[in-house]
């Protein structure tokens, strides 16, 4: 298949993806993309960045086959792969580590990074503390309110956590402010773009240090069954951990792959993250891919119980794979999140994240509609802990 | 049909050089405090002296620039002014007996939202001369600069301290005029201009064919002056923002004496702003 050459020199995937910032950003993203090339294949690069997931992050994760909630289902076989287990508790970190060792080697000092939720800030913050890199992290004032224990956690971390005050203060403009910051320091700092959005070379990039969740699946889902999987199921926002595990699978044309985006109070209100659903092809932060604007290209404020997939944008590899129609997107509401999040609890005793807890709510759509002799993995990709706070307004303090 | 015919850009220029004068190019953001009030402004910035004029469409995701113009794009959304009403403030300057020629300031996904033959056909309807895309670069603008072209509107790029080798590509190609970033950053007031500026105007100057001028956080008459010899126009944004935001904010509008005292605030900051002398380069 085609889909694995892309992006193309331009940083296209097919009319998506690109590179729309101003002039000042143009030399770094083209020193980025230089450096990138020049080490994503240099052993010694590689090494460091495979001995740091695994000795540092404990990768692999395992591929955790959930018995009793494949068995409440009714349907296909349901394994988990559980990013959640990784340092940090989130999948985030398989791209700061890339990237880090990365802006080391370039010599850069300072890192800047964006957050919604916080795991990216986390995730960004450790690995500046693991190695000796002065950290900022942007994060909209409303969700640092949202998230208090991760910015107490990044500030324990050694990192400085910005609160962003601009338009809708949350992950949308905690970029904004990311670039603006960068596009001034542009000198000796680098940007750590947590997802696979941007401009290029950040999708590509992202994508490829996040690849490794797919490729262990593929390794351990053959040991398992002896077979390729026939569906995953990932949570998109940005969709850096859907992107990790669809890519090594995007040539095996069997597999299902499944995006799953939050429809908020539902794609037919206003309160809503459903990008694929509802948006249309737009420019936004660096890129051409789908994003949810209004007719005159206002871009929209985008709503999630999840602060993680709370955002009005999708990368654009994303876009691409939708229409050439490899991937298939469904929106998933916060209700049905919250559901998801307690039957796995209870059925399985993990919590996931707010994230992750969408793709196990379509899984149970999906589930009880296949047959027995077939497979769904989730890409469980991070843990509930940070979300404890939230699912208690949500549901209540005291539970039935 | 109309025959081509010269732009008003590259006409003010040439006066301009002929009486060894820098031009002094405001920027004001449409619909900021309302449409009706950044007609107003435009004809004052014309009568404070200014030679040529960027209107600023308000837009969700202003990545280029600072918080002051942040907070004017927010007060316009407010009242959520469309790119075709920004287009269409040029009308009603011109009825308003405005002559300086228009550029028109927007973030792409607006003007790609509206289709860009439409857009383009808009700019020569409302009577623009150039069109300023700040997160459009060279690599993606090829269909622009096509229509833009065929059009006769200049699609004036920018470039910064950082650009270094891609200078010469972007300044052999440019209509209207180079608009030289100063600094390292979002538009905004600063004291400090990036340490090369000098070298980096040089480089620009050696590769352009057009005029070049500064822009990106000058806000004073002496700042305007510091680059009269060196470049051949002057961009003040932030600062004229700033000082719309003092002298006419939304709440002004309702009583027409406290407008009227604005708009001559607002006219004599701009006077105040233009390089009393200037020299050859």
């Amino acid at each position: 298949m085609t889909t694995t050459q892309v992006p193309d020199t331009y940083g296209r995937f097919g009319s998506f993806g690109g590179r729309y910032v101003p002039e000042t950003l143009m030399n770094a993203l083209y020193e980025l993309e230089e450096a990138y090339n020049r080490y994503k294949d240099d052993p010694d690069f590689l090494a460091e960045v495979r001995y740091l997931l695994k000795q540092y992050s404990g990768r692999p994760t395992p591929l955790y086959y959930a018995e009793r909630l494949t068995e409440h289902l009714g349907g296909a076989k349901i394994y988990l792969k559980r990013e959640d287990l990784n340092h940090t508790g989130a999948h985030k970190i398989n791209n700061t580590i890339g990237q880090a060792v990365l802006a080391k080697r370039m010599g850069k000092k300072k890192i800047i990074a964006e957050t919604g939720a916080g795991q990216h800030g986390v995730a960004s913050a450790t690995v500046a503390a693991l190695l000796g890199l002065e950290c900022k992290v942007f994060m909209g004032e409303e969700d640092t309110k949202r998230q208090a224990l991760n910015v107490f956690r990044m500030k324990l971390l050694g990192a400085e956590v910005v609160p962003v005050t601009s338009g809708t203060r949350t992950l949308k403009d905690a970029c904004n402010e990311t670039l603006r910051y960068w596009v001034s320091h542009v000198d000796d700092t680098y940007y750590i773009l947590g997802s696979v959005t941007g401009p290029h070379p950040y999708p590509m990039m992202v994508r490829d240090f996040q690849r490794v969740i797919g490729l262990e699946t593929k390794d351990q889902i053959i040991e398992a069954e002896g077979r390729l999987p026939d569906v995953i199921v990932a949570a998109v926002g940005g969709g850096s951990n859907a992107m990790g595990i669809f890519h090594p699978f995007v040539g095996d044309t069997s597999v299902r792959l499944i995006g799953v985006e939050a429809a908020g109070r539902g794609v037919d209100t206003d309160k809503h993250a459903a990008t694929m659903t509802k948006g249309t092809p737009g420019v936004f932060q660096g890129s051409m891919s789908y994003v949810l604007q209004d007719e005159g290209g206002q871009v929209q404020e985008a709503h999630s119980i999840s602060a993680g997939l709370d955002y009005p944008g999708i990368g654009p590899e994303h876009a691409y794979l939708k229409d050439i129609k490899r991937a298939e997107y469904v929106p998933i509401t916060d209700a049905e999140a919250l559901d998801a999040l307690q039957l796995l609890s209870r059925k399985e005793g993990i919590i996931p994240a707010l994230e992750s807890a969408h793709a196990v709510a379509h899984t149970l759509k999906l589930a009880p509609t296949l047959p027995k002799d077939q497979t769904i993995v989730i890409n469980l990709s991070g843990r509930g802990d940070k979300d404890v706070e939230s699912i208690i307004g949500y549901l209540g303090g005291d539970l039935p | 049909m109309s025959t081509v015919t010269a732009n008003a850009i590259d006409t003010v220029f040439a006066e301009l050089g002929a009486k060894g004068e820098t031009a002094l190019i405001p920027f004001l953001t449409m619909g900021d405090p309302d449409l009706d009030t950044s007609v107003k402004l435009i004809a004052a910035a014309e009568a404070a002296g200014a030679h040529m004029i960027e209107l600023g469409v308000p837009y969700s995701d202003p990545l280029a620039d600072g918080p002051v113009i942040q907070r004017a794009s927010e007060r316009a959304l407010r009242h959520r002014i469309s790119l075709t009403d920004c287009i269409g403030v040029a009308s009603k300057a011109r009825a308003a007996g405005v002559r300086m020629p228009f550029i028109l300031f927007t973030y792409f996904n607006p003007a790609l939202q509206l289709g860009l033959e439409r857009f383009f056909a808009l700019l020569q309807e409302h009577g623009f001369s150039g069109v300023i895309i700040p997160d459009l670069p060279l690599e993606e603008d090829a269909e622009v600069r096509g229509i833009a072209e065929r059009t006769g509107v200049h699609l004036i790029p920018l470039v910064a301290p950082t650009s270094e080798a891609r200078v010469e590509r972007i300044a052999s190609q440019a209509k209207g005029f180079v608009y030289c970033v100063s600094s390292l950053g979002v538009t905004g007031v600063r004291a400090d201009f990036h340490a090369g500026i000098d070298q980096f105007l040089a480089t620009v100057r050696r590769a352009s064919s057009v005029p070049i001028c500064v822009g990106f956080g000058i806000s004073s008459r002496e700042q305007a002056e510091r680059f009269a010899g060196v470049a051949d126009g002057v961009i003040v944004g932030s600062a004229i923002v700033r000082q719309v935001e003092t002298s006419l904010p939304p709440e002004a509008l309702a009583d027409a004496e406290r407008t009227k005292a604005g708009l001559a605030e607002v006219q004599a900051f701009i006077a105040d702003l233009k390089p009393r002398k200037s020299e050859t380069a």
